[in-house]
């Protein structure tokens, strides 16, 4: 695994974490911790996408993420499925 | 609505193609117990559901399954990229695969094309839930099998991820008020 994958692996390790809480959430509403720990990984997850960005540009992960200038880059990168997606 | 993120919920990098292991994963896209049907169970269960915390669960839970199907064609996808005439002849794959050449098709591990007499609406909270309590439930039986018949830990992987996946749904709807008969007033966590 390069760098680049490994960034993009800690990313979708909150993007993970999140997801758990979102789910945790909808059967305790009203859980305090979850809700901490719901904002620390959202800050988390925004300083690794800076990192990734000082390093390899606009991080795309959905189409409101393609940058406005010259080329539609959302076809750039692998798909999902490719095998060598996670180091594109 | 949905919005994609251009992302595997996991990543699936299967280094060595097996046409054999496709044709078993690809029930857990259009098979009884799979991906497609968790998902459309769940997304249509919602718009007869009154209450708010199980809309929400139907909702998150079943755009999860959509990421976990993608997951699963991917797997499908990669075990069956660059095979030889031989390879498709000798590992079973030849019905397959003059119906749909390498295109993934939602069928279940007998070859059966996915039906939505898979899945239950019912329009009572009750009834939904203990179907989706059971559906989990069907599903990690699914991966238990596969797992016992798999050996690549290139597969392994993500396939231990979607059976652990199971197991935490069927927590999140077990905790769903209406299944909690003893407390249906105050959050589920009103003591925490």
């Amino acid at each position: 695994m390069n760098d680049k994958a490994r960034l993009k692996r800690q990313i979708y390790e909150l993007d993970f974490a999140l997801h758990e809480l979102v789910l945790f959430l909808d059967s305790h509403p009203t859980n305090r911790r979850a809700m901490e720990l719901m904002g620390e990984y959202r800050e988390k997850r925004a300083k690794l996408i800076a990192d990734y960005e000082k390093r390899y540009g606009k991080y795309i992960v959905t189409v409101n993420d393609v940058p406005m200038s010259g080329k539609w880059e959302w076809l750039d990168s692998p798909w999902p499925w490719d095998t060598d997606f996670m180091e594109g | 609505m949905w919005q994609y993120e251009k992302k595997l919920q996991y990543p699936v990098k299967i280094k060595n193609p097996n046409p054999k292991y496709a044709q078993i994963i690809i029930t857990q896209y259009g098979g009884p117990d799979g991906e497609l049907g968790a998902s459309m169970r769940y997304l249509t269960q919602r718009y007869s559901q009154p209450y708010n915390e199980v809309k929400g669960m139907l909702t998150d839970i079943g755009t999860e399954e959509l990421a976990h199907m993608e997951m699963i064609c991917a797997m499908v996808h990669q075990l069956t990229r660059d095979l030889t005439p031989e390879q498709i002849k000798e590992s079973g794959f030849a019905p397959y695969f003059v119906d749909h050449t390498l295109g993934v098709y939602p069928v279940a591990a007998s070859g059966y094309p996915w039906t939505a007499t898979y899945i239950q609406s019912k329009g009572d909270t009750l009834a939904d839930l203990h179907e989706d309590l059971a559906a989990e439930q069907k599903a990690r039986v699914t991966y238990d099998n596969l797992l016992r018949l798999i050996d690549d830990p290139d597969i392994k992987d993500p396939l231990k991820f979607l059976r652990a996946r199971e197991i935490v749904h069927y927590q999140r709807f077990g905790e769903a008020q209406p299944t909690r008969w003893n407390d249906y007033g105050g959050a589920a966590d009103k003591t925490a």
